[in-house]
């Protein structure tokens, strides 16, 4: 798909995304002087200013990227990605925003020791945010990977490398406070790269009325050349007549080919050239013509299509509530009640978001449909804007676009390693600002090494499989944590180690030993979309065990429960202090090394 | 200060009654959202499972599917959250009123 020379506005776009995130990650640095600034921003942000940071943080690679590509790919059934994504807020709001941020824990592994009273349940907290944490960068650089892949032509490690230097060094630099600046900034930056392109399309596409629901394969108006850089099974409806260059089946092949039905095999390496007009063959599972496309219930791939979506549904709506980096930002609220107002304000935020990914996807199925042959579709917003629009117009777009896609990966890996380094550096290390620097070092490189060695699965799909163990983990110890007096320590462990197997050994076994989805059945159903599963085994076993071991609930359930849910006006409720940072954290909050896993009585 | 405030903060047996209610009025009103929200969204795939030909419907250019899930989904989200925000500081504003009483 190599688009000939480097463009040179769309290096300028790049190089100016990454360099204003770290002039305003400096600006910052200057107001952060205290690790309580590094932490949780002091607890002083606005809602405004934090709701927008939040949806920064949140609208990730598989949000800027990812939705548009499986939209284009599989058509009504992936909408529910972005939904689902947007409806993870509502689940937040109504379960969890206002009780945890009045229980006045930093982290979501202080919460559980807040509320369950033993040190180990938040070593095990803290496993499983890390976990997450560190499966969630992997697709966020991977993405990088890509798209200066396709932007620039360099190879995918470059991405990664680039995009991972300046998150760590960043992060390590300026701590969330800076970050909270960045991340708005990073959400505004990203709206106007998705949703310019989207309607400058939208004005194209109505000048030139095109239908996208007839029962016809998607056609590349052009002669196009699609090269195949990864192994990848494709379906052809009508025989096909292609020029090819490359392996076939297995089979050698140079010059024109004609495909009968079915499915075929391309190597990795192999080039084909479509003429203009031809229908365009899609990858293996995906709908093969507009009509099923624009109908729901294919799924996305593979068997028992009401299943995945149901599942995706299911690990989206619980999963946001899960995820550390949005969690970490809900305690820069000063009380519960802007925390509530600041889950509204980022459902608005995120909600207008995603109509323009959406919007791009159809668009990248009539205008790119070429992106369909590669299982590639990730790249289509990237190359909308050019493919379409000819002259400096397309060129400023595409330029636009690369930007926010930098903007995205950036803003997310900052907030998913400054919440990892910052339960690191607490639990494990000391919790001095060295603690978290050197945390956030070690904590990138982990994630790195990661996503030059797995494969790349679509950015949304690896995404929904990590807010598939955020549901199946953090989920059940928040919810049931919140609201049932019943919890034990015993059974939030049983809780969380179940469902973080279950879901957690499906993640492994789709990145590292794949099942074909057209051979796989059940199996591959559930190994790709465990939430369906993996959630109510997660809360069935949170339940059970602490039924079981009911006799110890901790004696001051009552206390906590009061401190969780009654208004702050009342006089429940206190900041537990930062771990042991005594110098940066505000009067009374003073507290010495050491005491730090020392319930406060208050 | 008023003596049922301090029953809430001393955790006495009237305080706790007090309290209970409250997490239960807040999690009955979380419970009843989340089923609003699955019923105008999540019983989508069904339904449409169920009536085919209502996929097929076609309202202002649009097919059904992709104007509820692609447009009217983010606006509807944003209203139970908004009803979710009123309803919820009501249940407080209750609560403290009974505090002072």
């Amino acid at each position: 798909m190599g688009t000939g020379s480097i463009p040179v506005l769309t290096v300028v776009g790049l190089i100016a995304a990454a360099a204003a995130t770290v002039a305003i990650g400096i600006y910052g640095v200057r107001l952060a002087r205290t690790t309580s600034d590094f932490l949780v921003a002091s607890r002083t942000v606005g809602p405004r200013w934090n709701a927008a940071a939040i949806a920064g943080e949140y609208l990730s690679a598989a949000s800027f990227l990812g939705v548009a590509g499986l939209v284009a790919k599989y058509g009504a059934d992936a909408l529910w990605y972005p939904v689902g994504f947007a409806a993870g807020y509502l689940g937040l709001l109504l379960f969890v925003a206002a009780p945890l941020r009045r229980s006045g824990a930093y982290t979501v592994p202080d919460f559980a020791e807040f509320r369950l009273g033993t040190r180990w349940v938040r070593t095990l907290a803290m496993i499983v945010v890390a976990v997450i944490c560190v499966l969630y960068l992997v697709p966020q650089f991977q993405g990088a990977g890509l798209t200066l892949n396709i932007l620039l032509g360099l190879p995918e490690w470059v991405g990664v490398a680039a995009v991972g230097a300046i998150v760590v060094g960043n992060v390590v630099g300026g701590g969330m406070r800076s970050i909270t600046f960045v991340q708005a900034f990073q959400y505004w930056l990203k709206l106007t790269a998705v949703a310019l392109p989207a309607l400058v399309l939208t004005l194209h596409f109505l000048a030139h009325d095109r239908v996208l629901t007839e029962a016809v394969p998607p056609t590349v108006t052009d002669r196009t050349t699609v090269d195949i850089t990864t192994d990848v099974i494709v379906q052809v409806g009508e025989p096909l007549q292609v020029d090819v260059t490359g392996h076939i089946d297995g089979r050698p092949v140079a010059g024109p080919v004609l495909l009968a039905p079915g499915q075929h095999e391309l190597s990795s390496g192999t080039e084909l050239v479509l003429a203009a007009g031809s229908p365009v063959p899609v990858v293996a599972g995906a709908p093969p013509d507009n009509d099923s496309w624009a109908s729901p219930g294919n799924g996305f791939g593979g068997d028992y299509p009401m299943f995945q979506v149901y599942s995706l549904i299911l690990a989206t709506f619980l999963g946001t509530m899960g995820l550390p980096h949005v969690l970490v930002r809900f305690y820069t609220n000063p009380d519960g009640r802007t925390a509530r107002m600041t889950s509204l304000a980022v459902i608005a935020l995120v909600g207008m978001f995603y109509l323009f990914p959406t919007l791009l996807g159809v668009f990248a199925r009539l205008y790119v449909p070429q992106l369909l042959i590669t299982g590639r579709s990730d790249a289509a917003v990237l190359l909308l804007p050019g493919s379409v629009l000819s002259g400096w117009g397309g060129q400023l777009l595409a330029a636009l676009v690369a930007s926010g896609a930098i903007a995205a990966f950036l803003s997310t890996s900052s907030g998913l390693l400054v919440s990892v380094a910052g339960v690191l550096s607490t639990d494990v290390l000391r919790g001095r600002v060295r603690d978290f620097r050197i945390a956030a070092v070690l904590a990138g490189i982990v994630p790195l090494a990661l996503s030059l060695s797995v494969t790349s699965l679509d950015l949304s799909r690896s995404v929904g499989l990590v807010f598939a163990v955020a549901a199946s983990t953090l989920c059940p110890l928040l919810i049931l944590g919140i609201w049932w007096r019943g919890l034990t320590a015993a059974g939030a462990a049983a809780g969380m180690v179940l469902g973080g197997l279950v879901s957690g050994t499906a993640a492994m076994v789709v990145v590292l030993a794949p099942i074909d989805p057209d051979r796989g059945g059940w199996p591959a159903v559930l190994v790709g979309y465990p939430a369906a599963v993996s959630v109510p085994l997660a809360f069935l076993a949170m339940v059970l065990v602490s039924l079981a071991t009911r006799r110890s609930v901790p004696a001051d359930v009552g206390r906590t429960f009061s401190r969780m849910h009654v208004p702050e006006r009342l006089g429940m409720g206190r900041d537990r202090e930062i771990g042991a940072f005594g110098a940066g954290t505000s009067g009374a909050d003073k507290s010495v090394s050491g005491d730090r896993t020392r319930r406060s009585s208050r | 200060m008023v003596r049922t405030r301090v029953e809430v903060q001393q955790q006495t047996q009237i305080g706790d009654a007090m309290v209970r209610g409250l997490v239960r009025a807040q999690l009955g009103l979380a419970l009843r959202l989340a089923l609003v929200a699955v019923c105008l969204l999540g019983a989508l795939p069904v339904l449409f499972a169920l009536v085919p030909s209502l996929a097929e419907v076609t309202l202002l250019g649009l097919r059904l599917p992709w104007l509820l899930l692609g447009v009217v989904g983010y606006p509807v989200l944003l209203g139970i959250s908004w009803l979710y925000v009123r309803l919820a500081e009501r249940n407080e504003q209750d609560f403290t009123d009974l505090t002072d009483d």
